[in-house]
């Protein structure tokens, strides 16, 4: 092949590759990122509390209590999905009285997404921040409290910080839970582009349009997304900490 | 009169019950472990919850259940060094330090700066607990415990976790920072070494019960019972039969006592700590034939596990005797008789 034809493929291939990017629709991506921090927030500090919470109950009723918290992440997503559905549903009478009194709808908005990504993200928040506490000296809170401290002085001060790796992996687990999750947010939130299409969605729907360089687009963006989050975890988990070979 | 308490507490198979009335000085509490003597300390500082009972620290009732009062271990003014000392991991010295202070915000860095220097912490300001020896670490704890000026300090097994040479220069360093201190101590220890060390009163606990308490060195003189014999390290002990008002027979030695005071109806057992037998020549009073059944050789002492020679039966008492260097053979200290001092004879009862 001449040199002259090759170089023009490949400007060829260039300028296809060019258009292929310049023509995608970035919302997926963007409403994934959103909607993967908000959840993480909700998350994080629902998943704290009822770690906490947790911690101070009787053993009885610490194991049927954290039964229930983790159930969303035993359950297929599509059952999360269903019981929200069930729940926030306009046509029931808690999403009646939402839309009603607040003005808030759930289903096929964004806002679903964002609870359906929370529901599914929050028990690993909350089970890294309760072995994470599980694994804190009690004489520290002890000590704590001989010493005058207010109890949220020394959750704060004493226990988050010597939390702080686990809590951590939490954060970035129940993160990188949510930008993907796909099962519960499609039964509540739906699939509309612009609006609620997330990437995960986006990579199932146009699998199903047939449309493989798209999803395989999407789906290259979400392995590199994830990978970025577990050397996060790594780092952040391994810092301060003796890494320790088995050999 | 600083501190007061009775207390109960039920556990599944183990119940609580404490009476103690502090008396000037350093108090100590003495038990095997699982005896109750921290869950003493702890309620005590608020940390656990008794099931009855009432705590009055300086006339201030921190806890009574009958009028229902329960103070917050932070209203409780009480200080408490932890066996693992607690400090806060992620917290540097002077952190940890500022922690314990109470009251105006403004006098605090002054306050922590002095109490750093008193603790000769100096250059370790900024140092995480992780970065700190043994004897530093508990310095900072005990910093941190005192700059809060607490009315009782509350020493849970200070020394438990530290080996020997350590040991003894925190204990003499804990003494000297601690002699300026005008409250109340308490002491929880299951070393009779560190309490007859350390403490001016003794309480013993055993299953949860309170089975003595007085001055430390009457209480290793006449333990009185033999559970607090025991607690005090004493290890030979026969079950008696009186024989006459000054007269007991050691039934598991198979051996006749006189006893200098008037054996009561109540004693039930005999017993004389291994330090305080004697060699002796000839047979007689209060002397044992001696048979050697098992030599240790301890650093400076040799520790021998004796039996009434002319009963072949009896069980078996240990004897130490100091070394006089270390060429010295196990063998060549053994006597042929061993007297028994009638003022070291313990009469015990149950």
């Amino acid at each position: 092949m001449p040199l002259k034809r090759q170089k023009r493929q490949l400007r060829i291939q260039q300028n296809n590759m060019g258009e292929f990017l310049s023509e995608i629709n970035w919302t997926p991506l963007w409403i994934s990122m959103k909607t993967g921090v908000v959840a993480t927030i909700i998350a994080f500090f629902l998943g704290v509390f009822c770690a906490r919470k947790i911690m101070k109950l009787k053993p009885g009723a610490r194991a049927i209590m954290d039964g229930i918290l983790t159930m969303p992440l035993v359950l297929p997503p599509t059952v999360a999905g269903f019981c929200l559905l069930l729940l926030f549903s306009l046509k029931r009478p808690f999403g009646k009285f939402l839309l009603q009194n607040f003005d808030i709808k759930v289903v096929q908005t964004w806002t679903g997404c964002v609870i359906a990504a929370s529901v599914i993200a929050f028990p690993l928040m909350y089970r890294n921040a309760r072995a994470a506490f599980e694994q804190v000296d009690v004489n520290l809170i002890y000590a704590g409290r001989t010493l005058g401290m207010s109890e949220s002085r020394i959750f704060w001060k004493v226990i988050m910080p010597a939390a702080g790796p686990g809590i951590a992996s939490g954060t970035v687990l129940a993160f990188a839970r949510a930008i993907g999750e796909y099962g519960a947010t499609s039964m509540l939130a739906g699939n509309i582009l612009g609006k609620t299409r997330t990437v995960s969605v986006a990579i199932a729907s146009e699998t199903a349009a047939g449309n493989f360089d798209m999803a395989g687009f999407w789906v290259v963006v979400i392995i590199l997304i994830s990978f970025l989050v577990v050397a996060a975890i790594n780092i952040v988990s391994g810092r301060g900490m003796q890494t320790r070979r088995w050999i | 009169m600083a501190i007061e308490l009775d207390i109960q507490k039920n556990f599944k198979g183990f119940s609580l019950n404490v009476k103690l009335k502090g008396q000037d000085g350093t108090m100590g509490i003495l038990g095997a472990s699982g005896s109750g003597k921290s869950m003493t300390l702890r309620s005590i500082a608020g940390i656990e919850t008794p099931d009855s009972g009432k705590i009055v620290i300086n006339g201030r009732t921190v806890f009574d259940s009958e009028q229902k009062i329960n103070l917050r271990p932070q209203e409780r003014r009480v200080g408490y060094l932890f066996q693992n000392y607690a400090l806060f991991p992620t917290m540097t010295v002077e952190k940890n330090i500022a922690c314990g202070f109470r009251g105006d915000k403004n006098e605090m860095a002054e306050k922590v700066a002095d109490y750093i220097k008193r603790y000769h912490l100096e250059g370790l300001e900024k140092h995480l607990p992780s970065q700190l020896s043994g004897g530093q670490q508990q310095r900072v704890a005990l910093a941190r415990m005192m700059i809060g000026e607490p009315e009782v300090i509350l020493l849970d097994e200070p020394f438990s976790a530290l080996d020997g040479y350590l040991k003894d220069i925190l204990q003499r360093d804990m003494q000297n920072f601690l002699k300026d201190y005008k409250g109340d101590m308490i002491m929880v220890t299951h070393s009779r070494d560190e309490a007859y060390k350390f403490c001016s009163q003794l309480t013993l606990l055993h299953n949860g019960k309170e089975i003595l308490t007085g001055e430390t060195r009457q209480i290793f003189e006449k333990p009185q019972y033999l559970e607090a014999a025991k607690l005090t390290g004493c290890k030979n002990f026969s079950a008696v039969q009186k024989m006459g008002p000054h007269q007991v027979y050691a039934l598991d030695w198979e051996l006749m006592f006189h006893i200098q005071e008037e054996v009561s109806d109540e004693i039930t057992h005999v017993g004389i700590r291994g330090h305080w037998m004697r060699p002796a020549n000839e047979s007689g009073e209060n002397v044992m034939a001696v048979q050697v059944e098992e030599y240790i050789e301890n650093t400076f002492e040799h520790q021998y596990l004796i039996r009434n020679k002319e009963a072949d039966g009896s069980t078996p008492l240990w004897w130490m005797c100091q070394k006089k260097d270390f060429q010295e053979k196990t063998e060549d200290r053994v006597p042929a008789y061993l007297y028994f001092p009638p003022e070291h004879l313990m009469l015990l009862k149950k």
